[in-house]
């Protein structure tokens, strides 16, 4: 019974959320929304046992390729956001040729100089990338009504609600992929590739595939952020933002689906919300990064297994 | 009978050893052919190269007449040659039934697309379907839900048998099955190889336990240092002096 209760509970929840919150915490309430697809969608990309370090850039592909979209070619802007992570994942297939040569950490220093090229090239190219100033005055979402609420984007709550829905159903596609043989196949390559490949698995092929996947809702992501903030340019994506996915991901644990989403939830409600209130402006750094030292010192398999020990208990009794 | 599997003039070297030269021999459809010879002989070798895991320095895989030597171990697999590991070689992590499923990978292959939108059900029932046979097959099926990594050892190699079998294999490559096995496990395994060849399944296996080997294969081929040293019936090869003289080491001094 409750069990049936809970996912309408927690969305109606979701709904009534922002009304309590002020302007500035509407505003992260949206970016908290979509890096909780990138960090989701990096989980995906990790089930194969590969780590990058070019995940955010690949997010700014679909963030790029969306705004130019919409202001070179005047593609409607939920249409672009879609052409965004298509654009991000035919990125990855390229990237994957030379970087799927390498496994393990030398993938992670391969996929960390790509993410390097990727936004040289844009710093570079002042025409159509704009150089080191970026992309300025993106197309916002057109405003629309669809009875019960009027969408105003002006106002975040408007975006969260957007954002929210969109977030949502990529998550979905990413849990019924991982729930599916497509997913035991990304375990099965993880955890054994030389079993995996005997029983016939082309290993490259998956490789690459769940590379694809992450990468194209990651660009989605990115176009989502792009079209909110109105601005982008290469510092929004660089190496900075990656730590902050790695964190998430390492302190609320990749085994299950919802770790990167608990970490990442509570690390951002940690940072933005109790740490500025308190006024550590100048510490929150150093606090965060205590925090990362401290979860894998005592939280070796993250925050998800606190959840996993309680739930356990639940099932033997 | 008609020859599933020829190797001719299988070469391999690493650097400036040779550790396989030029080695011939020839399985035929549906017999249990065992490879012998003392330690270092080439045995495992040989079997990375056939299951595509090296490519050979020189020489020819073919099965059923098709050159399939450089391919990969995959596109060697889909041609229904599907090999086990030397150890305990399971997705330890994964349970039981889900380590079958990895073997159906082949026969009902997963897709991105159908998977979102549920269009697979049929094949997810027919692999659950499958994946339970194998492990019924191997008489592990009551540990299901169980890790792989927490299994007895004798239950993984069982598992490993089973994910092999899942994939309806023409020949299965099993590379010392019986190791570390009490007498009663290896002749429990030996049984279930018979029930395979009963199936129509052809196996290739290399085995150090010779009791196993001798009361199980058709015919055996035994090489030493790299080289194709006699072929045989299991008497005849008991018997063939170059073969207890690679084993025992100048047994006609000793004599």
């Amino acid at each position: 019974m409750l069990k049936h209760l809970l996912w309408p509970i927690a969305l109606v929840a979701l709904v009534l959320l922002p009304h309590g919150l002020s302007f500035s915490q509407q505003e992260i309430l949206v970016f908290l929304t979509i890096n909780v697809l990138l960090v989701s969608t990096y989980r995906l990309l990790t089930l194969t046992g590969e780590w990058s370090l070019g995940h955010v850039v690949i997010m700014g592909v679909g963030a790029y390729a969306s705004a130019l979209y919409t202001k070179e070619f005047g593609v409607f802007v939920p249409v672009s956001m879609l052409l965004g992570g298509i654009t991000a994942a035919l990125i990855a297939i390229l990237l994957s040729f030379p970087l799927f040569r390498m496994k393990g950490f030398y993938f992670l220093i391969g996929s960390f100089a790509a993410g390097e090229i990727i936004r040289l090239l844009w710093k570079r190219f002042r025409d159509p990338f704009g150089g080191a100033k970026g992309i300025k005055g993106i197309d916002p979402m057109p405003d629309f009504s669809i009875g019960i609420y009027d969408f105003d984007f002006f106002e975040p709550i408007s975006y969260y609600y957007f954002a929210g829905t969109i977030v949502i159903f990529c998550l979905w596609i990413l849990w019924r992929i991982e729930k599916s043989p497509v997913g035991l196949t990304f375990h099965a390559v993880h955890w054994q590739d030389k079993l995996a490949e005997a029983s016939g698995v082309n290993l490259r092929a998956y490789r690459t595939l769940a590379f694809a996947i992450a990468s194209g809702f990651a660009g989605i992501g990115g176009a989502l952020m792009a079209h909110y903030v109105g601005t982008i340019n290469p510092n929004s994506f660089d190496v900075e933002v990656m730590v902050f996915v790695l964190t998430w991901a390492i302190v609320g644990g990749t085994g299950t689906f919802y770790g990167p989403i608990l970490g990442c939830v509570l690390l951002t409600v940690l940072n933005e919300i109790v740490l500025r209130e308190m006024g550590f402006e100048q510490l929150r750094p150093l606090i965060y990064g205590a925090i990362l030292i401290a979860s894998i010192l005592f939280l070796p398999n993250g925050l998800e297994s606190i959840v996993q020990r309680f739930t356990r208990k639940e099932a033997k009794s | 009978m008609t020859d599933l599997l020829e190797v001719r003039d299988l070469t391999m070297r690493f650097g400036g050893l040779t550790a396989v030269d030029h080695l011939s021999f020839k399985v035929k459809q549906g017999e249990i052919h065992g490879l012998i010879g003392p330690n270092g002989a080439g045995k495992t070798t040989t079997f990375n190269m056939i299951s595509g895991f090296y490519t050979p320095s020189g020489g020819h895989v073919l099965l059923r007449g098709e050159e399939i030597s450089g391919y990969k171990m995959h596109e060697v697999a889909r041609r229904g040659v599907v090999r086990t590991f030397q150890h305990s070689t399971l997705f330890a992590e994964l349970t039981v039934m889900e380590n079958a499923l990895v073997g159906t990978h082949m026969p009902f292959r997963p897709n991105v697309v159908a998977a979102i939108f549920g269009w697979d059900k049929e094949d997810r029932q027919k692999a659950q379907a499958r994946a339970t046979e194998a492990l019924e097959f191997f008489g592990i099926d009551h540990l299901k839900t169980e890790r792989a990594g927490d299994l007895s050892h004798g239950h993984q190699r069982a598992l490993g048998l089973a994910v092999a079998y899942a994939s309806h294999p023409s020949l299965m490559l099993l590379d010392e099955p019986f190791t570390g096995m009490n007498p009663e496990e290896t002749r429990r395994m030996m049984d279930l190889m018979k029930k395979l060849r009963e199936e129509g399944i052809t196996i290739l296996i290399v085995e150090h336990d010779m009791q196993a080997i001798m009361g199980l294969c058709d015919t055996i081929t035994c090489m030493s240092f790299g080289k194709f040293l006699a072929e045989g019936g299991p008497e005849e090869i008991r018997n063939h002096p170059d073969v207890i003289e690679a084993y025992l080491g100048g047994s006609r001094n000793v004599a």
